[in-house]
């Protein structure tokens, strides 16, 4: 076939000379890890908020909420990440902006910014729909007893909706895993980057890609285990938690 | 007379659960056979086996030398022969009323369309709902929705009609024109196996009555015996409750 | 801040940026649609067959290209399509297929799997009492699937097809990874040559937002039509 197989390069060690292939593989994953996990604090203290507001009695924070969910879903990632990282330095405050350029590690916290908002606008959409799919009665019983509106969120609708959301919120959290690969393109040395470096430095092309797909599905693997028993855990007796379809990617 | 559809001990699991036990009837040409039951006894189950839409483990059924159960029947040249008409109509919703009765003819029978769509017409015409040919299912009542079905089913000329509870899903007033066609239809000399509760309609055109109770024929008489003496206690209770309302 | 922003560039470029680059990314999500709506309805028939060997096959791909980001498959059928060429017509040596051929057989692939779930639920939405009745008149499983199933999961479909069709045309950004001049990378060499990267990716991501806004508006009135007529 004119490709020479070599399943042993992941033991070799790379240019550089002190961390072998899988290592650099591994070192990947983790920043990989590292930056979905705090994209999806962000994601879902953000996503919340708005998927609130947008559920909210207000016209006008509605229309808040619609707008940031529209900002952030109409832009391809890629150019949220480009614009985070090209552009916001340029179009702040000078001081700020060269902060920014000098920062270490750089390429981290923007795809760390970036992964979040824009994932927040996806999460505020579930939180959106888990509420409304609550009867409206529990929002009236929860005001009849005396709780405020913020209480009632709080105490007896949030609750329950992150119950019913939860298949699609771990759909969401496997999206930023995934979404994470696009750093790339600023700089991060995540695992599908540290793949491709693997494959230019070693040649080993198939089996690059092989290792970072078998780690990829080892991930998915575990985060979805992980949220079955989760949501066993914390399912409410008696009620067959619904959700709605997973979401297309 | 020579039986055209032969039950012979038939007997249906779904995994653990046995749902009919020992099934056995026969039914002659031109005969109307109605079966009644509590819910949940397998009469819809039996009658889906007869066509071969649902499986059975156990037991033969031959309509007219043909066996259903056999791995090397042709099912689908079986089940044209032989008219299903549906509780819930199923019509198909995204083709006319015309179109729902000339399809299945051009696909199944091989009929080109002209000749496809004259029976269809036809037959729209017998039920009395020609003037809706060309509308889609959704513009139309319960009751003109079923009588299409019905005549969806006479369009592949069968040689016997399966209605599984055909009036249950319909709005009181509609039920009399859907069992006025069935009557007809009767009076015509077709064979019919009718799944139903609608009793008048038995008293009216049945030859025979065949009384289900968990996935078992308790009782299988023709029509003024089962009504007037029925053998069995359960037939007996059910007809008490029944015919009270 | 603003005030040294080049507008010139943008307007100078348009040319290049639209007939070269937008004309590469509507292309490319029109036929990758076009095809992975094929492809993904007859894995979602697969993935539905009674055939255990069949399903698991198609369940198996679905849902390894489900786990996957799209750049690493990118990459993936960026390597692997020569090969492909060359299994496939019995050459030699791998085939130079060049990044635009790679680029639309990866994106058909890759969507056919987010298609199938979509025509999956699709086809399970349909009642079972259209199969029974579809079978009860003797129709053949080709003929249910053709006439009585598919069109109307189909029909059922279609706003969540075209949804999907949208995250489609903002995936096609990421053919940047292999250097494909899509109207992103047309707007990056651009930022690049002129040295003005603010002005560009700024319009691209208005240009982006513009059509996918504008795009999704359309589909939500389609879905209140579909609605309101059912």
């Amino acid at each position: 076939m004119g490709y020479h197989w070599n399943w042993g390069i992941f033991f070799q060690l790379s240019p550089d000379g002190t961390y072998t292939y899988a290592q650099l593989l591994l070192f990947g994953a983790g920043w990989t890890l590292a930056t979905a996990l705090l994209a999806w604090v962000i994601a879902l203290t953000f996503g919340t908020v708005v998927g609130v507001l947008r559920t909210s009695p207000s016209p006008w924070l509605v229309r808040l909420g619609n707008a940031y969910v529209e900002l952030f879903r109409n832009i391809p990632l890629l150019v949220q990440m480009f614009l985070w990282y090209f552009v916001l330095p340029e179009v702040v405050p000078e001081a700020i902006g060269d902060w920014l350029k000098q920062l270490h590690n750089a390429s981290f916290y923007n795809a760390v910014a970036c992964l979040g908002l824009y994932t927040s606008a996806r999460v505020a959409e579930q939180v959106k729909a888990g509420i409304l799919s609550l009867r409206s009665g529990q929002r009236m019983a929860g005001l009849a007893i005396g709780l405020t509106l913020p209480q009632t969120y709080r105490y007896v609708l949030l609750p329950m909706a992150f119950r019913i959301i939860l298949p699609p919120l771990t759909s969401e959290f496997l999206n930023i895993i995934k979404n994470s690969a696009v750093a790339l393109t600023i700089g991060l040395v995540e695992l599908t980057a540290a793949a491709r470096s693997m494959s230019e430095f070693s040649f080993q092309v198939f089996e690059a890609f092989t290792g970072a797909t078998l780690i990829y599905i080892v991930i998915n693997i575990v985060v979805v285990n992980g949220m079955q028993w989760f949501e066993r855990r914390i399912a409410v007796p008696g009620l067959i938690s619904m959700g709605p379809p997973a979401a297309a990617h | 007379m020579s039986s055209m559809i032969t039950i012979d001990s038939v007997s249906k699991w779904y995994g653990k659960t046995q749902v009919l036990n020992k099934c056995s009837a026969e039914v002659a040409r031109g005969e109307v056979v109605v079966v009644c039951g509590p819910s949940g006894s397998g009469k819809s189950t039996l009658i889906k086996c007869v066509n071969g839409l649902e499986p059975f483990q156990e037991g033969k059924i031959v309509v007219e030398g043909v066996s259903v159960g056999d791995p090397g029947t042709d099912l689908p040249k079986l089940r044209a022969r032989i008219g299903m008409v549906f509780q819930n109509f199923e019509l198909f919703p995204h083709l006319s009323v015309i179109r729902n009765l000339s399809l299945p003819q051009i696909k199944v029978l091989g009929r080109d369309e002209a000749t496809a769509v004259k029976n269809g017409m036809r037959l729209l015409d017998r039920v009395g709902l020609s003037a809706h040919a060309a509308k889609f299912p959704g513009q139309l009542s319960g009751g003109q929705q079923q009588r299409v079905a019905i005549a969806r089913a006479l369009a592949m000329d069968p040689i016997a009609m399966l209605f599984d509870e055909p009036t249950s899903a319909l709005d009181p007033e509609m039920i009399k024109e859907v069992l006025d066609v069935m009557v007809a239809l009767a009076k015509d000399g077709m064979t019919m196996i009718v799944v139903t509760h609608e009793m008048g309609f038995a008293r009216q055109v049945a030859n025979r009555v065949v009384f289900m109770d968990k996935g078992e024929i308790v009782e299988d008489a023709p029509t003024a015996d089962f009504f007037e003496k029925p053998h069995s206690e359960r037939a007996q209770q059910f007809l008490s409750k029944i015919l009270q309302h | 801040m603003f005030s040294n922003l080049d507008l010139d560039v943008i307007w100078r470029s348009l040319p290049y940026l639209f007939f070269d680059g937008m004309r590469f990314t509507i292309i490319l999500t029109l036929l990758a649609t076009a095809g992975g709506i094929v492809i993904g309805t007859l894995l979602a028939m697969l993935r539905l067959a009674r055939v255990p060997g069949l399903s698991l096959v198609a369940g198996g791909y679905v849902n390894l290209i489900r786990s996957m980001p799209l750049v690493l498959v990118i990459f993936w059928f960026f390597f692997l399509v020569p090969y492909i060429g060359q299994w496939i017509t019995g050459s030699d040596r791998p085939i130079q297929v060049g990044a635009f051929y790679s680029a639309l057989v990866t994106f058909t692939l890759f969507e056919a799997a987010y298609f199938c779930e979509i025509m999956r639920a699709g086809i399970q939405s349909i009642s079972r009492g259209q199969e029974q009745a579809a079978q009860a008149l003797g129709m053949s499983y080709v003929t249910t699937m053709g006439y009585i199933i598919l069109p109307q999961a189909f029909r059922n479909m279609v706003p969540v097809l075209l949804t999907q069709t949208i995250i489609l045309f903002q995936d096609t950004s990421l053919v940047y990874v292999i250097s494909v001049t899509d109207f992103l990378g047309a707007a990056s060499k651009i930022a690049q040559r002129d040295g003005r990267l603010v002005e560009m990716y700024l319009f691209a991501a208005i240009v982006y937002f513009t059509i996918s806004l504008l795009a999704s508006h359309a589909v939500r009135r389609l879905q209140h039509r579909i609605a309101i007529i059912r």
